[in-house]
């Protein structure tokens, strides 16, 4: 009888896809409410939605391959770069800017990957970071592609649907980029419930037991990579776009590890921490590093040290114990 | 020729400042399993307080290295007592935030106190000219590093080799449960070799300041440098340390002589081709992964 | 009729340290076989050996008449030689029903799908219902692994090994860390096997090994030193001493 039970239940689960599709409605309700309350800021936080993309993808990388990487810039900088140098050369349909950046990123993964999964532990971390770097130095070198320590500037992207133009104020930009988070959003939520998010989280617990049912790990985590680079390549196109600008720092370390503080700090592994670490990182750099960037590198510093001792899951891990405790199912509600 | 010497002479003594600087990190990571981002922090720290030794209170050099690795090693315990204790059994990622944390901390405190200004640390007259070698002349700053780093290789060699304690730090590193089970206090070791570490990596901050200049961004300029050495060299053994810093050493300076307008495009290539080629190390010990 | 699995000479050595030396071991069809041996004897390494985890130095290994000793684990399995752990790995943040789930769609090739449902495959799930069914799992199928009692898990352990639809077995202490009052389940478990499945099974519990096998081997330091019929074992002067070592001797001298 309970067998039964299984079965029929197994056609339908209606459980996480209304949890899901709750969640895309939190975030268009923030997004839009940042839209009314900040118009001054619509810059800013059109930048947001496009680290936010690669706060995203990182996760996928770290969060459900359990792979430490200090160089997922790289992919960033590929789709911004990409998409800025199509754009200054005729391309400037932004949705067609996006899918170039998206290509170049998810290219970038591909080779990253390829490199990065050769090695473990230090290694691996050592080749992240010496990937991003290498990148960063072709850039500079190769100015009359990128425009070397000067950047791209001067693109001009088509209107929005061939009406909303890209202008001072940055609405239609915000409103893009909002509409790009949430579908890339849906996405990657389908993508972590397939068989090869479950894959991947299997991976990233235990290799060898993986390994044991005849799965062999390195064709599945590269896909992952190439899906992350896609990811991050879209929010270096969206910056491109955006602030029509493409500078060496969208290609640096330093990208890189703010991008892993911002995943820490909201919670690795089920990419709400993603967005709730870069809206708290980002707002907080707003107003601190504006008044001093060296008081900013402290508190960084002296926030990532208290996560690690007092609150390794991240703030939104921190917040499900909490909500767990106040339920009195703490033990049992742990994910 | 002239050129080829003295690009080879330099790329020795700069591959020997990052031996004294990396070596200590190299053996705590095999020991410690510690993935230690912060070291090249405690380097920065040393080249600060050698600076105010010899240029604010007009101290020697034999001063102001004393007084730096002393003082580093003073800063540092506490950190280690309250801070490192707490991840050497914490995952990769625990420990690479919460030692990048420690950086970020340490930069922001250090611009405070000292300003974003580069800071010298001006040699003795012995050593800021070029001695004569009889075929050639040669700075005397970089024969004291090149002379530096062979007696670091050398006394570390006798100490992990030749002594009671180098005994119980390989028992440890083999394996702790069993170096705990015969009665070695593991602790106190680790600590040790912690402070070791750390007064090499001061000690060759301070030498290496012609090589890698002090200023508050020194801890995340050359984060990289410093762990490609010892994931090249294989953590935990002074051999492959040493080659990795020559090699490295000469395959930088070098790229910097020849194409300069490259920066370190080679530098970082040639980090990606070694890892690649050898994960675990240029004489890593092969580790049984599960 | 040539033996589904075929070890021949197999050697290793650790840094000097001989764990398997010689080893040679042939299993028909169907086959119920145990290997028993004291703690350290190099049971787990021979598992490891066969399976392709651990390279030997030396020597053979044959499944279905193919020589697999070139072949990595992940090919070894899919050519159907399968082995559980003798300490569980599971994922115990996943139910025992994504267990057994993510190892049928391996099966089929839809494993590292993207663009599908993990659950929303009712081909695999009905599958996995069987399995669970079978080995009485049903009713924890949707707890999370880390909540469920270790005897359980070890059965899960053997579901999922079924799963992978096995030509060949290999057990290592499917029993080990289960407590006594739960052992019968997994005893049942082991006699309901599928009858043309070869089985290994790596055990200390003689009356388990008993009822289970009708032929044994002993590996002691590395070396098979037995091979026959169960109630020969004991009876062994060789196997006496393996186990008991020096008062072996004490005893035959008195
Ligand atoms: N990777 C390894 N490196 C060195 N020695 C090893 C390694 N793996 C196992 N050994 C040694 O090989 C010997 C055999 O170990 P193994 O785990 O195969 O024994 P076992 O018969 O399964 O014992 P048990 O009954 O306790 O499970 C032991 O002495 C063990 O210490
Ligand atoms: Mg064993």
């Amino acid at each position: 009888m309970a067998e039964a039970t299984i079965r029929s239940a197994a056609a339908s689960r209606p459980g996480p896809l209304l949890r899901d599709l709750l969640g895309l409605g939190l975030i268009a309700l923030g997004g839009l409410a940042g839209y009314l309350l900040f118009p001054d800021n619509l810059a800013f936080l059109t930048r947001l939605i496009s680290v936010a993309l690669l706060v995203l993808s990182l996760d996928l990388i770290v969060g459900y391959c359990g792979i430490a990487s200090l160089g997922q810039a790289a992919l960033y900088g590929a789709g911004a770069y990409t998409a800025g140098i199509a754009c200054l050369n005729g391309v400037t349909e932004p949705f067609l800017l996006v899918l170039i950046g998206a290509a170049a990123g998810a290219m970038t993964g591909l080779l990253m990957g390829a490199v990065m999964l050769r090695a473990h532990g230090l290694p691996q971390l050592v080749l992240s970071i010496a990937l991003v770097q290498l990148l960063h130095e072709a850039a500079n070198k190769a100015s009359w592609l990128t425009g070397g320590s000067d950047g791209l500037s001067g693109m001009v992207p088509a209107p929005l649907f061939g009406v909303f133009e890209f202008d001072l104020w940055g609405r239609s930009a915000y409103l893009f980029g909002l509409g790009l988070l949430l579908v890339v959003f849906a996405v990657l939520r389908l993508v972590v419930r397939s068989p090869f998010g479950m894959l991947c989280r299997g991976l990233k617990e235990d290799p060898l037991r993986i390994s044991a049912l005849g799965i062999y790990a390195f064709p599945v985590l590269l896909k992952m990579f190439v899906i992350s680079g896609a990811v991050a390549g879209t929010g270096g196109a969206l910056a491109a776009i955006a602030t029509q600008v493409v500078g060496l720092d969208s290609v640096s370390f330093e990208l890189s590890a703010n991008a892993l503080v911002m995943l820490v700090l909201g919670g690795i592994g089920h990419l709400y921490g993603a967005l709730v670490g870069t809206v708290i990182f980002m707002a907080l750099e707003h107003v601190v590093a504006a008044a001093n960037p060296f008081h900013w590198m402290t508190l960084v510093g002296a926030v990532l040290i208290a996560i690690v001792l007092f609150a390794p899951r991240g703030l939104s891990g921190s917040l499900d114990q909490l909500a767990g405790l106040l339920t009195r199912q703490g033990g049992r509600a742990g994910r | 020729m002239q050129t080829a010497l003295s690009i080879a002479m330099d790329a020795f003594a700069y591959g020997m400042a990052l031996f004294i600087i990396c070596i200590g990190l190299s053996l705590t990571m095999g020991l410690m399993r510690v993935v230690n981002l912060a070291h090249g922090a405690f380097a920065m720290i040393g080249g600060y307080i050698a600076s105010y030794v010899a240029r604010d209170l007009g101290l020697g050099y034999g001063f102001a290295i004393l007084l730096a690795m002393i003082g580093t090693v003073l800063i540092a315990l506490p950190l280690e007592r309250l801070l490192y204790r707490r991840i050497y059994d914490r995952s990769e990622l625990s420990q690479v935030l919460m030692t990048i944390g420690i950086t970020f901390c340490v930069i922001g405190i250090t611009n405070y106190i000292f300003g974003p200004t580069l800071k010298t640390i001006p040699l003795p007259t012995g050593l800021a000219h070029p001695i004569d070698l009889g075929f050639r002349s040669i700075a005397g700053h970089r024969l004291f590093v090149i002379a530096s780093g062979l007696v670091v290789a050398g006394g570390l060699w006798f100490l992990i080799e030749r002594t009671g304690f180098g005994i119980h730090l390989r028992a440890a590193v083999e394996n702790v449960a069993m170096a705990r089970a015969l009665g070695i206090r593991t602790e106190i070791i680790y600590a040790a070799s912690f402070a070791l570490a750390i007064a090499l990596s001061a000690f060759g901050g301070v030498v290496g300041a012609e090589f890698l200049p002090i200023e508050p961004y020194y801890a995340l300029r050359y984060m990289v440098t410093f762990l490609v050495v010892v994931s090249v060299g294989g953590a935990g053994s002074i051999g492959g340390a040493l080659a990795a810093c020559l090699l490295l050493g000469a395959i930088d300076v070098t790229g910097r002589y020849l194409m300069p307008e490259f920066g370190n495009f080679f530098f970082y290539l040639a980090v990606i081709l070694v890892v690649c080629t050898f994960p675990r190390g240029l004489m890593g010990r092969a580790r049984s992964h599960g | 009729m040539t033996p589904v699995f075929e070890v021949s000479r197999l050697s290793k050595e650790f840094g000097g340290l001989k764990v398997s030396r010689d080893i040679s071991l042939a299993m028909a069809e169907g086959e119920r076989l145990a290997l028993i041996g004291p703690n350290g004897a190099g049971k787990t390494t021979f598992v490891n050996l066969v399976t392709g985890r651990i390279r030997p130095n030396s020597g053979h290994v044959r499944l279905d008449g193919e020589d697999i000793t070139a072949l990595g684990p992940e090919q070894r399995v899919r050519r159907g030689l399968v082995r559980t752990f003798q300490v569980t790995r599971l994922f115990p943040d996943m139910t025992p029903e994504e267990h057994v789930i993510m190892t049928v769609l391996q099966r089929h090739g839809k494993a590292a799908r993207i663009l599908a449902r993990f659950h929303g495959d009712s081909e695999a799930a009905d599958e996995a219902a069987d399995v669970l069914a079978t080995l009485g799992l049903t009713e924890v199928a949707r707890r999370k692994v880390g909540a469920i009692a270790y005897g359980q898990q070890r059965l899960l352990e053997i579901a999922i090994a079924l799963a992978q639809r096995p030509k060949v077995l290999l057990l290592d202490e499917p029993a080990a860390g289960v407590p006594s009052a739960d052992t019968p389940r997994i005893e049942e478990a082991l006699a309901r096997l599928p009858a043309s499945l070869a089985v290994l099974m790596i055990e200390h519990d003689m009356d388990l090994v008993f009822r289970f096998a009708r032929r044994v081997v002993v590996l002691a330091a590395g070396e098979l030193i037995f091979e026959g019929p169960p109630a020969d074992v004991a009876r062994d002067p060789q196997v006496r001493e393996a186990y008991l070592g020096s008062y072996a001797h004490a005893g035959s001298h008195a």
